[in-house]
């Protein structure tokens, strides 16, 4: 039987670096994704990850588990994430309006991990990726604190108690910045929602 | 249960996280409310195309450079549980501490060494007594309207 994420850390601080090693194998992924999608850049999202993962290491020998396991994680991440985007914010506006445009790191990662090798249609999949890129960039329009809020609640399935600890407030201002987010994505994707209201089921 | 109430658990509802009672009460809202109807669709909606986008993986090297930042961190632990897990360290500190301060409360009969490396000058071209005036010269002190004046420096020998 698999040990508990509690069990593991409480291994990790009694000095075994075999559960620490668990630990990162299970968490990695999600993670990385979580940080990916807050800071849309694959190598800050890896780099944040790796500091998370030390942090959590670093602080072996305080860990009590007055909370889960991924309460506790996602915290840390969450906060790295959203210091990370602050910061990413001033230097942006440090950056000359006429700099040339690049395309976006993140387009680029996540194209090379869908395009078929061979594409039967390719206008097809042309309307596809620019599906998804809308659907990406709606999520990044989201302030930060919502975009935090929808991706835990969405990808990591996390519940409400846990969000609402992680992103420090109460339950019913979760459910309100939530909804908020939600309205916000049910506007920015309007024509999708209309398209995909009209789908059968 | 007026719309504004219902607002708060929509998403709840849409992700089936509400209780068996709760769920009753929005879905008895929903047969009298086109509006927030609507808006349950469009957000089973949103939430449908948030699942559209792909996941990513780390990067092959992402273990790999974790464990190389664990490695790096110091070894975090107390004086007294180094200590305890070297005791031949403690016992040479502990011999260590005895010694300093027993030389340093042995008598010294040797003068400082200070004293004995200071050079000692004498050959010097200075001839102390010719530097002094004659002791008569004293008493041809100047005049006390002249000794405010600086310029009226009195002529020695």
């Amino acid at each position: 039987m698999a040990r508990s994420d509690v069990q593991l850390m409480l291994d990790v601080k009694a000095g075994d670096e075999q559960s620490f090693a668990l630990l990162l194998q299970r968490y990695r992924s999600p993670l990385v994704n979580f940080l990916y999608r807050m800071v849309r850049s694959r190598e800050q999202a890896e780099d944040l990850a790796q500091e998370v993962f030390l942090r959590v290491y670093r602080a072996r020998e305080e860990y009590v588990p007055s909370a889960k396991f991924t309460t506790w994680l996602f915290r840390i991440a969450t906060n790295l994430a959203l210091n990370s985007v602050r910061d990413n914010r001033y230097q942006r506006m440090e950056i000359s309006l006429d700099a040339p445009v690049t395309a976006d790191a993140e387009d680029g990662d996540e194209r090379t991990l869908d395009v078929p090798e061979k594409t039967p249609n390719i206008e097809q999949h042309l309307v596809e990726q620019a599906r998804k890129q809308m659907i990406r960039h709606a999520i990044d329009k989201l302030p930060e604190k919502q975009r935090a809020a929808v991706l835990l609640h969405k990808y990591q399935e996390l519940d409400y108690g846990e969000i609402s600890k992680i992103l420090q407030c109460s339950e019913s201002a979760l459910k309100s910045l939530l909804f908020r987010a939600y309205e916000a994505l049910r506007v920015e994707l309007a024509p999708l929602v209309a398209r995909q209201g009209k789908l059968p089921g | 249960m007026s719309c504004s109430r219902v607002e708060g658990k929509i998403l709840a509802f849409v992700d089936n996280r509400l209780k068996e009672s709760e769920r009753l009460d929005v879905e008895k809202h929903l047969a009298d409310c086109s509006a927030c109807k609507l808006r349950v669709t469009e957000f089973r909606s949103v939430s449908s195309l948030l699942d559209e986008l792909p996941q990513i993986e780390p990067s092959e090297a992402f273990d790999l450079r974790v464990h190389a930042r664990v490695a790096a961190e110091p070894a975090k632990r107390s004086w007294w549980a180094w200590a305890a897990v070297s005791p031949r360290v403690a016992f040479a500190a502990a011999m260590l501490l005895l010694a300093t301060v027993w030389i340093g409360t042995q008598p010294t009969e040797r003068p400082a060494i200070a004293e004995q490396d200071l050079p000692v000058v004498e050959n010097a071209d200075y001839d102390v007594i010719s530097s002094f005036a004659p002791l008569s010269d004293l008493s041809q002190a100047p005049d006390d309207e002249d000794a405010g004046d600086p310029t009226n420096v009195p002529a020695t020998m």
